[in-house]
Formats: C-alpha cells, sequence, structure tokens
C-alpha cells in the first residue's frame, strides 16, 4: 500500500494542514511506510468480531440538567489570539479578503 | 539524610510528626532542579516563588494544629499535559506557548486540596505522541543515568525529575506506555492504572479511549500513596468509573504465596536484547523465590497491538487535535498571505496549524486523517477497532488462568538521543510491550529489575486485569522489599 504525492496533498487539506512541497515528499514516503506496516492486520479474518470502540463496558453518564457555575466570558477568552472582549475574532470565513 | 533521598511516604510522615518543615523539603528539592536540570532539561516551567508559598502556608497551618491533607508539604511534578491554571500549560508544543488555561485538571485540584506542593510541570514528547522525549519543541530530556541517551517517552520529564531525585513523585499519562516505558527506562516506578480510574478532565486529549494519568515515584508505595489522592469518581469526566478507591498503601504488606504470574513466551522472541532478557529472567527467579507461581500463557494477537495502536490512536488525535484552530487558543500565524485557500479563514486554520504543530504530530494527524477518510475507514479504522477486541480478549483469556502478567517493558534499556529519529516506525516500535494493556483498557506497572553492564536501568512491567492495582502494587512492593534496584541513583553531582 503506498500513497501518492496528491494522496498526501488531499489530506493535507482535510487535516487542515499547509504542507510545504518538502513536507508532501517526505510525510508521502513515512505514510507509506506506516501504512504497509498498519496493513498486516489484514492477515486477520476479523468478518465476524464487532468493533471495540471503548475499552470498557461503560454506560452514557447523565445529570440533571441544572445551571451550575462554569467559565465566565473573560475566562473563555484569556488566551484567545484574537478577542473584542465578548467574542472570538477570526479572519472572513468568506470571500477573498479578510485580516487575520 | 538529605530530605532529596527520603521516600514520599518518609516525606509525608516526616513534615506531619514536624521532624522536618515543608518549606526545608521544597527548598532542598528546588535546588537540586536548579543545579541539576540544565544538564537535564526535565522541567519546561518551575515555580520556585508559588512552591514555597505553599510550603511555608502548610507549615504555618501545622504549627498551629490546624488539619492537613493527605500529601501534606509532598512535593510532585507535573507533566505538561495537565492543565494548571497558575501555570504555562503547553504540552511541549509551539501550538500551546503562551496558553494559560481556566482551570486546574481534576488531578492537580485534587493534588492541591490534599496539600501537594507543586514544583513545576515536566516535559515531554509534543502532545505525549513519542517514546523517547525527542520530539518536545523545547529540547529533548536527557536520561540522567547517561546524558547522552533518550529518557524514554512521553513522560520523560516525570520520569527523569525523579530518577535525579528533583522530585520525589510526579505525575506522568499513558496513552501506549508513555508512563511505563520512561519509569523503565529511568529505574523508576510507573503505574498505568485502569482506564477511567484517574479523572481525565483536563489531561489535554491525545487518544481519549486510551489515555490515562499515572503515578511515576521511586516505589509502588509511593505510588499507592498518590493514587490515594487522585483515583476516583470525577462526574466532570464522562468515562470516569464510579468505583471505591482501595486503601492502597494499608494493603500492600502482604505475602505473594499463591501469586500466579503469567509469562509470554514470544516476550522473549527475536528482538528482545539479550542483557534485557536476563534482567526480567531474574525478576521472576525474585518472585517465584517469594512464593508466586510462574505460568506460561499466550496473548495471540499480541504482534498485532502496535499496528492496531497506530491507527486507533492516530485517528482519535485527528480528531482531538483539530482543536487547535487559531481561533479560540493556541498559535495563530501571522496576516493571510494568499493562494490557493479557500477563504481567509481556511488559511488562516492551515498555516496555524502548520507552525504550531511539530513533524511527528503532523504526521499523526496525517495518518489519522487518512484512515478515516471516505473509502478507508472500514479498511483501517473499523479494522483496527476490530482487532482491538481480539487484544482485549486475549486478556480476558490469560486471566482466567493467572492473576498477573510478567515481562520487559521495552525491548532494550535507554537508547541513544538521535538513534530513532530519523525512522518513525522504529520509533513506534519501542511500545511494543506496553500499547496492549492501554487497547485492552487494564492495568500495568513497571519498575526497575536490574542493569546493564553498562549501568543503565531495565525495567519489568506487571499488567492486571482492570481495577487489579492493589494486587500490581502489592506484588510490586514485596519485589522492592527483597531488591534494591529500586534505591539505586546514577551518579550525578552531589547535594
Amino acid at each position: 500500500m503506498s500513497l501518492s504525492p496528491a494522496d498526501v496533498a488531499k489530506v493535507g487539506v482535510l487535516a487542515r494542514l499547509a504542507l510545504s512541497p518538502a513536507e508532501v515528499e517526505a510525510m508521502t514516503r513515512e505514510l507509506s511506510t506506516i501504512v504497509g506496516f498498519v496493513s498486516q492486520l489484514d492477515e486477520l479474518d476479523t468478518s465476524a468480531i464487532e468493533p471495540l470502540a471503548h475499552p470498557l463496558d461503560t454506560r452514557n453518564a447523565f445529570r440533571d440538567d441544572e445551571p451550575r457555575p462554569c467559565l465566565t466570558t473573560a475566562e473563555a477568552l484569556q488566551s484567545a489570539p484574537r478577542h473584542d472582549g465578548e467574542c472570538f475574532l477570526v479572519p472572513a470565513v468568506l470571500g477573498e479578503t479578510g485580516s487575520a | 539524610m538529605q530530605p532529596s533521598e527520603l521516600s514520599s511516604l518518609d516525606i509525608v510522615s516526616a513534615i506531619r510528626r514536624g521532624d522536618v518543615t515543608a518549606e526545608r523539603v521544597t527548598t532542598a528539592f528546588l535546588d537540586r532542579i536548579a543545579r541539576l536540570d540544565r544538564s537535564i532539561n526535565a522541567f519546561l516551567a518551575v515555580d520556585r516563588d508559588g512552591a514555597l508559598a505553599k510550603a511555608a502556608e502548610i507549615d504555618r497551618r501545622r504549627k498551629a494544629g490546624q488539619p492537613l491533607g493527605a500529601l501534606a508539604g509532598l512535593p510532585v511534578a507535573v507533566k505538561d499535559v495537565l492543565c494548571t491554571a497558575d501555570l504555562p500549560t503547553t504540552c511541549a508544543s509551539r501550538m500551546l506557548a503562551g496558553f494559560r488555561p481556566p482551570y486546574d485538571a481534576e488531578v492537580v485540584a485534587r493534588l492541591r486540596r490534599a496539600d501537594a506542593v507543586i514544583v513545576g510541570k515536566t516535559n515531554m514528547d509534543e502532545f505525549a505522541m513519542g517514546g523517547s522525549n525527542e520530539n518536545s519543541a523545547f529540547g529533548p530530556v536527557h536520561n540522567p543515568w547517561d546524558l547522552d541517551r533518550a529518557p524514554g517517552g512521553s513522560s520523560g520529564g516525570s520520569a527523569a525529575a525523579i530518577a535525579a531525585d528533583m522530585a520525589p513523585a510526579s505525575l506522568g499519562s499513558d496513552t501506549g506506555g508513555s508512563s511505563r516505558q520512561p519509569a523503565g527506562l529511568c529505574g523508576i516506578t510507573g503505574l498505568k492504572p485502569t482506564y477511567g480510574l484517574v479523572s481525565r478532565r483536563g489531561l489535554i486529549a491525545f487518544a481519549s479511549s486510551l489515555d490515562q494519568v499515572g503515578p511515576m515515584c521511586r516505589s509502588a508505595a509511593d505510588c499507592g500513596l498518590l493514587m490515594e489522592t487522585i483515583a476516583g469518581h470525577d462526574p466532570g469526566d464522562s468515562t470516569s468509573l464510579d468505583t471505591p478507591v482501595p486503601a492502597y498503601t494499608q494493603l500492600l504488606d502482604q505475602p505473594l504465596a499463591g501469586l500466579r504470574i503469567g509469562r509470554v513466551a514470544a516476550h522473549f522472541a527475536e528482538g528482545l536484547d539479550p542483557e534485557v532478557a536476563r534482567g526480567v529472567e531474574e525478576a521472576f527467579a525474585v518472585f517465584k523465590a517469594a512464593g508466586a507461581t510462574i505460568h506460561d500463557v499466550e496473548l495471540p494477537h499480541a504482534r498485532y497491538g502496535v499496528p492496531t495502536y497506530y491507527l486507533v490512536a492516530p485517528c482519535e488525535a485527528s480528531s482531538n487535535l483539530a482543536r487547535y484552530d487559531g481561533a479560540h487558543y493556541g498559535h495563530r500565524c501571522g496576516p493571510a498571505a494568499g493562494g490557493g485557500f479557500d477563504s481567509p479563514l481556511v488559511e488562516m486554520y492551515c498555516r496555524s496549524r502548520a507552525e504550531g504543530f511539530g513533524p511527528e504530530v503532523k504526521r499523526r494527524i496525517m495518518l489519522g486523517t487518512y484512515a478515516l477518510s471516505a473509502g478507508y475507514y472500514d479498511a483501517y479504522y473499523a479494522k483496527a477497532l476490530r482487532v482491538r477486541r481480539l487484544i482485549r480478549q486475549d486478556f480476558l483469556d490469560a486471566f482466567a488462568a493467572v492473576d498477573v502478567i510478567g515481562g520487559p517493558v521495552s525491548a532494550t534499556a535507554a537508547f541513544r538521543l538521535g538513534e530513532k529519529t530519523g525512522d518513525p516506525l522504529a520509533m513506534y516500535l519501542v511500545d511494543m510491550y506496553t500499547v496492549a494493556t492501554n487497547l485492552a483498557g487494564i492495568a500495568g506497572i513497571s519498575f526497575p529489575c536490574g542493569f546493564t553492564k553498562g549501568g543503565l536501568p531495565i525495567g519489568f512491567q506487571l499488567q492486571g486485569p482492570a481495577l487489579s492495582e492493589t494486587l500490581l502494587l502489592r506484588a510490586t512492593d514485596r519485589f522492592q522489599h527483597l531488591t534494591d534496584w529500586h534505591r539505586r541513583r546514577p551518579a550525578l553531582p552531589a547535594t
């Protein structure tokens, strides 16, 4: 199993990582090796096995829906790269212009 | 005896009795950090003022006859993956440089309520991804036993801090061996508790179905002391187990007669260093002489542990690390430069993440994103979850015949810094004996069982069923009464 540079570039877009051409090249090689390694799981016939997403038998943890203290706006914003005291500020969501 | 040579249990009782002040104990460890850490790099932040203020407060309260917490005056080093409201929390990543968490991790809050003294935050592989600590954005940790060697990872700073007596107790985290493997390579004791026994609230998420916080100390008894404070139900963690916490330190002193220890022949196959194999076999002999019986067991899917882990963990990581978007906290790139992005917002996401994350974190995000992407999900992620069930079933079957399973923690003693950095897959294989514990959600402990001719610690691992911590700590404590490997110290400048 090997990945092409185009595969890696596409995954980079999905993962929201701006990869340099050198990173795409290195990642193509490394991910192909790793994907080849993990593909040894194909040796096992697991058609009758249920996936196990969580190691222990747990149930949903519910609590009563009542108000409790939570973070203040100031606390929630304290490490924000940009904010106006009320909201997080981000560049334009649509279109070509905007400021970071 | 210097305070820095005392066990955590001894420190707590000496302070309680008034034999020594919390301030003197804290000062002794802070002084060692100041002197030694330039060459070890175990700490990313040291809170000298905060620690001394807390110690002075404890001394005042003791003199006034006020009640003290269970860990009163005990200096604790906390892995930088755990949120601390009053100290930087970076996860050893440029992404979180300057980040101040708005709240303490639950385990940190519990330490504070128990009157522990938090001395600082320890170095680690970035976002806990790595087995050597070389993935830290702030430089690798050096193994106190040989400064040219890796301390293991990802909790390498916590392990090195204990090995160099810069703290008597620390917290690590273990997603695939990240407490046990560095404990093994640094000659200390590290516990990976059962999934859900210790709260994950405020533990920065790597792989949420695998992550678990655990104590890293000099001995099993000291690990038990910390567990009494950090374990137990937390309504703020939806996967937290609602189960009583035993008084671990009161349950240690029992004979091992009748303990059934499993031995997996495949653990001793090709790839295990002969010196490590010898140390591990000698440990089995110690257990046998103490009345335990050794039984052959099989874990038929053990060799699929690493490939399963390197699908499950990156998939969960790619999802968890999506939160680092440059918008809410963490690194944000400079002004838009344009060029091929859908919008200024998408450009900000992509460039902030590219600048903030290091190479191994990017690799795992990419691997996880690929394995979860349309057309590949069933072939990789769902497949890995099916094998995960087989791996867990292996343990359930084995524990029908034995109480615990013993073996090596890692295939070699500490390797040289730089030795594996060019080969991601070689680095992944350092986890070969530890990842299955996390995939199965069970408990494991690692402790020193000898040294190589070159003077490097050899680690032994015991794995037990879910909620077998009492048994693991008891067996290790017995071993540590019969041996003195855990008392050995690296040659560092004297106090």
